[in-house]
């Protein structure tokens, strides 16, 4: 079975022909197009290492069958940063050592990231850690994360002022 | 994963068609099923997918307050929708206080109430299942059994239906909208699931083709939104199922309990409604007697499945604490901790 596939990957058209329907997501990004920024921890919805944004939405890439996205924009770690310029999280997460060995820390960042336009988390960080717990860190940096993410909202809320100055 | 075709067709008619060909699987958010399929205790020949299917993801409000929900509605979108949190609050909270965000941003409301159960042995290819392998056995009768049954179980099969969502859904009268081969029906959610007998490979009353396309919330539901709670005991605070969890509305008319509705999960293997609790709790005084009353009128039918006995003392303590904290009064804000009896007053730090 042949299937072609539109997907808009970090701003790029591809069309992408498949062989099987079984490949997910997170296969297709890893194994086909080189972007593996995306971990493969549990494969199976548990840990969040392979969050990626699809339509603006943080999911559960290894969840997901690549065939029935078809049409869809999925936003990976590779495509956050403007260039040489990181974005507010990913610097929030050097700044307050949100990670030790990095394995989790794309689908956190990106976790973070759909976390963050959500919008449901307010200032307090019980709401992000419980906004968070689709994250698995082995290493134990959640407090670091927390407040990563606290930080990268203050900063983001604080541009959009300028912006709109 | 076992190969299959893929079929995704354009209207509800062609899914039908294609769904009632045995081996077939609806396919939408794909959260539970694909993992099923991963393992192995899932092996469709042909997934039909759903997920475009056009008309099925809108919130709707009819005339007279009535809530429909669309099947393919992702779960994030109704937890957070305003109306619904302020109709039907336990909804939100249910919702919320399952799965993790991401995997809300996938799943599906028809997806929610078609969900497997979570028993390890179900999960596990190398264990007897009667549900998964009918007459092969049920190695969970004397294994692990925190997550089991107290309630409804047969020696064929101790398992529980997870869901959150079904079981506030039970307590307000759910009605599931269902198409299929022989055209349009209605299910009570209550009578959706079916216990296990010694058929446990049947777990519902849909009919092979039979699609879910929407859930409706009747009105009268809605006037127990200023006392309405889900409460659930998990290993752990957060993205975990229910040891228990306990749904409980209450309409108050002074002192006095004018309509009460109660439903419990991870007790059974469909979301277990406690018709008689709610009996002897209306028209009486909205007391902690009435309210231990009510809870042993809940759990009068419960054994245990293995070594869970802890569960049906933990269900009935559930139960006075959720009907106490439904007469306390909905919180304004969905607490940081959905759910959670361990949760914190809202904004408050639990580690210093």
């Amino acid at each position: 079975m042949s299937l072609s596939l539109s997907l808009n990957i970090n701003g790029q058209p591809r069309t992408i022909n498949i062989d099987d329907p079984r490949i997910t997501l997170l296969d297709l990004l890893r194994e086909r197009l080189a972007l593996t920024g995306a971990k493969k921890g549990c494969d199976r919805g548990q840990c969040g290492a392979c969050t990626v944004l699809v339509d603006g939405r943080r999911i559960n890439s290894c969840l997901a069958l690549a065939v029935s996205l078809d049409g869809a924009e999925i936003t990976t770690i590779e495509g956050l940063a403007d260039g040489a310029q990181l974005h507010p999280v990913q610097v929030a997460f050097i700044e307050y050592d949100g990670f030790q060995c990095g394995f989790c820390t794309p689908g956190q960042i990106m976790s973070a990231v759909g976390l963050l336009a959500e919008g449901h988390a307010g200032a307090d960080p019980e709401r992000v850690r419980e906004l968070m717990s689709g994250n698995l860190c082995r290493c134990g940096a959640y407090r670091g994360i927390t407040e990563a993410v606290l930080d990268a909202q203050r900063v983001l809320a604080a541009t959009a002022r300028e912006d709109a100055a | 994963m076992n190969r299959f075709d893929y079929i995704r067709p354009a209207t509800a008619a062609e899914a039908i068609a294609a769904a009632a060909l045995p081996g077939s699987a609806y396919l939408a958010g794909g959260t539970n099923l694909l993992d099923l399929m991963k393992v192995g205790a899932a092996r469709p020949e042909r997934l039909i997918d759903i997920s475009r299917l056009p008309g099925l993801d809108s919130i709707d409000w009819l005339a007279d307050g009535t809530l429909r929900i669309g099947a393919l509605v992702r779960n994030a979108d109704l937890a957070y929708d305003a109306r619904v949190q302020r109709s039907f609050p336990a909804l939100a909270e249910a919702l919320l206080s399952g799965a993790s965000p991401q995997l809300r941003n996938a799943a599906t409301v028809g997806g929610n109430l078609m969900q497997r159960t979570r028993c390890p042995y179900f999960y596990d290819m190398a264990s007897a299942c009667n549900r998964r392998a009918p007459g092969s056995g049920c190695d969970a009768r004397l294994g692990e059994t925190r997550l089991h049954a107290i309630l409804g179980w047969s020696e064929h099969c101790i398992a529980t239906h997870p869901s959150d969502l079904c079981v506030p859904l039970a307590a307000l009268d759910a009605v599931v909208e269902v198409d299929g081969p022989n055209g349009l029906r209605e299910v009570p959610l209550e009578a959706l699931h079916r216990l296990p007998g010694d058929t446990p490979q049947t777990e519902t009353v849909l009919r092979p083709g039979e699609l879910i396309t929407a859930v409706r919330v009747p009105t009268e539901g809605v006037a127990l939104a200023r006392h309405a709670r889900y409460l659930k005991v998990r290993e752990r605070t957060s993205f975990a199922f229910a040891v228990v969890s306990v749904a409980a509305g209450l309409e108050l008319g002074g002192t006095n309990i004018r309509k009460a509705r109660l439903a419990l999960g991870g007790v059974a293997a469909k979301p277990w409604r406690a018709l008689a609790a709610e009996a002897a709790l209306e028209g009486g005084l909205a007391s902690e007697e009435a309210f231990a009353r009510a809870a042993d009128l809940a759990l009068a039918e419960a054994r245990p499945s293995g070594e869970n006995d802890f569960k049906i003392e933990l269900a009935r303590r559930l139960v006075v604490r959720a009907l106490r904290d439904a007469l306390t009064g909905t919180p304004a804000d969905l607490p940081a901790l959905p759910a959670s009896p361990f949760a914190p007053p809202s904004g408050a730090r639990h580690v210093a």
